[in-house]
């Protein structure tokens, strides 16, 4: 819809608050994310990392502060309308369509994308594109051997595969990653890994992880919120280093 | 089984991952059924009527509780809505049956899509309570508004043309048998178009999530509306139906119990599989029927009987049985759920 400026930031916040009652989980905080990135966003438990998603996709609203999506304003847009620019999130808890197969799961996010939901008539097994989309996606993510299955026959790892897929039928151009990694086996974590970096390279990626093995080999830049407010933002090789985040988050792992 | 799983993975079917009702053996078995009784059993033509009728209400009644979640109780005030409009119809426009049943399914659609945006703002219990109460307004309404609706007594003494001028209504009910038979394929034909739809898709996903359905972007309140309307109108065909065969419509229609015999049925033959309607009401009013012949004043220990066995053994009813049947066939074949090869 807008305008697409290669100079602009896919994403920009600035000057984000947000408090609920007494508590303040956002804290003035500034963030870029450049088209393609491959961006983290770590902080203890509570530190507002969901908050700070449910603010940019329109779930919450801020306090203060913008939110720009290439350069337009998107602060006042409702969820539905962000979506349908290209700001699109998977959930913490895992969202989907249990008792249908995981083809439905993704063919109901094409259809709704491409405004196909309203049609009383025909079937989606019969539209040839919106099975080669369906097709591509889950070969992308590996899960074309399970297409037939319904999603509560899933594994946990599956099903976090299918919450990605869903994900990337909305056409994302910024792609928020809630926990990816929560309640993956760590049998099906490499697996995990590799499907995160085969996502589309134009997509600007944040990803929220608490295990760190996977956020050094995803990210590029990293991101650290403590009670609401940034303490640290930058490279890997940075962030590692930094006494900061040694002390408050990072200091009891004995492999950083 | 890892052979079997890989042969999978290398041809694996997308279409055939999206559900979609097929013409199968039910189908056949179902319709020569009906068609058959017509022959083998013609003295029993006006149990078989009643029987193709509420397949038909409770058809409706699986559209918008089996497949769009919508745990309505006053489905009833549709067939009750229709049954009064065809009649009204009848009586004060033209006898011919046809655009009589049109009749019923416009002023049902148009109740739907009056109460629909109030009902279908809430859910669970206090959606079952205004259904209710939208369905014990209109029976209130149907016994004041005597001129109307004949209040107490209801609507009688029209007459019904000739179906296309050719077909005359008998005492046997055999024209209203093959009325009532043609009138279910094409709401079937119907019900089974809309279910394959992305719109019936896209209703199954609202059933199982309505929040992340909201968060894909799909107004859901406008897609339960839609499908409220279609199941309402279809019910109301069915409302005009009884009232053209019997030649009687009356208050009786406006109960809970016509909501609650058809769910009844739909527990019996399952849910959100347009066959449980087929199987469940056929079973519920062939039963209640024979139970009452044969014993008048207790025949509903009966039927409490059979609906305790049903839940405990076949909790998704007749079809689900015949699925499960079908999955262990599966499984023993060698083509079961093989989760460790992935
Ligand atoms: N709707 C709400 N109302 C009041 N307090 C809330 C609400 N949502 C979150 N909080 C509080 O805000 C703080 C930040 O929560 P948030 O879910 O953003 O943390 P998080 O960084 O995502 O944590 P985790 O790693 O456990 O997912 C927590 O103390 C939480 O209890
Ligand atoms: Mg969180």
């Amino acid at each position: 819809m807008s305008e697409h400026n290669a100079n602009q930031p896919a994403l920009e916040i600035t000057g984000l608050y947000k408090n609920f009652g007494a508590l303040k989980v956002t804290q003035d905080i500034n963030l870029t994310l450049q088209p393609g990135v491959r961006h983290a966003l770590i902080g203890p438990n509570g530190a507002g990392k969901t908050t700070l998603v449910n603010q940019i996709t329109g779930v919450l609203k801020p306090d203060a502060g913008t939110i720009r999506l290439f350069g337009t304003d998107i602060t006042n847009a409702t969820p539905e309308k962000r979506v349908a620019l290209g700001v699109v999130r998977t959930f913490q808890i895992i969202s989907l369509f249990l008792r249908l197969t995981v083809a439905e799961n993704i063919g109901l996010a094409i259809a709704a994308a491409q405004s196909l939901d309203a049609k009383p008539w025909g079937s989606l097994r019969d539209d040839d594109r919106v099975v080669d989309a369906v097709r591509a996606l889950l070969e992308r993510l590996d899960l074309l051997g399970v297409a037939e299955r319904k999603v509560r026959e899933l594994g946990y790892g599956q099903r976090r595969l299918v919450e990605i897929a869903l994900a990337l039928a909305l056409k994302p151009k910024v792609l928020l990653l809630d926990e990816p990694a929560a309640g993956v086996s760590s049998h099906d974590l490499g697996m995990l890994l590799e499907i995160l970096n085969r996502l589309p390279s134009d997509i600007a990626v944040l990803v929220i992880e608490h295990d760190m093995s996977l956020v050094f080999r995803f990210a590029e830049r990293i991101t650290v919120l403590v009670g609401g407010a940034l303490l640290v933002e930058g490279s890997v090789d940075e962030v590692r280093a930094d006494q900061r985040v040694r002390d408050v988050y990072l200091g009891r792992r004995a492999y950083v | 089984m890892a052979t079997l799983s890989t042969a999978r993975a290398v041809a694996p079917s997308i279409r055939n991952a999206f559900a979609a009702h097929r013409i199968n053996a039910i189908d056949v078995g179902i319709w020569m059924v009906a068609i058959g009784a017509y022959f083998v059993v013609p003295t029993y033509l006006s149990l078989g009527t009643t029987v193709l009728i509420m397949i038909l209400f409770t058809l409706s009644l699986d559209l918008a509780v089996g497949y769009g979640g919508i745990d309505t109780l006053g489905q009833g005030a549709f067939y009750g809505v229709g049954g009064y409009a065809a009649a009204f119809w009848a009586l004060n426009v033209t006898s011919e049956p046809i655009s009589g049943l049109v009749a019923g399914a416009l002023v049902a659609a148009l109740l739907g899509i009056v109460t629909g945006p109030i009902i279908l703002r809430t859910r669970g219990l206090t959606l079952i309570m205004i259904t209710l109460a939208i369905t014990s307004m209109l029976e209130e309404f149907a016994v004041t508004a005597k001129s109307i609706t004949g209040g107490d007594d209801g609507l009688t003494g029209y007459h019904i043309d000739p179906i296309f001028g050719m077909f005359h209504f008998d005492i046997y009910f055999r024209t209203a048998y093959f009325y009532a038979l043609a009138v279910l394929a094409v709401a079937f034909v119907v019900a089974r178009i809309v279910v394959n739809s992305p719109f019936g898709l896209t209703i199954r996903g609202i059933r199982e999530n309505p929040v992340r359905m909201r968060l894909l972007g799909v107004p859901i309140r406008n897609r339960l509306i839609g499908l409220f309307t279609l199941s309402g109108a279809m019910a109301g065909v069915a409302g005009a139906l009884t009232a053209q065969v019997t030649g009687l419509i009356g208050v009786d229609t406006l109960t809970f119990l016509v909501s609650g015999n058809a769910l009844i049925s739909l527990i019996l033959g399952g849910f959100g599989r347009l066959y449980g309607a087929f199987l469940g009401a056929a079973l519920f009013y062939i039963f209640s029927d024979r139970a009452a012949a044969i014993n008048p004043f207790h025949w509903y220990l009966g039927l409490g009987v059979l609906l305790i066995l049903a839940v405990r053994f076949m909790p998704n009813g007749l079809i689900g049985l015949g699925e499960q049947f079908q999955l262990f066939r599966e499984r023993k074949q060698g083509r079961g759920l093989d989760r460790g090869a992935s």
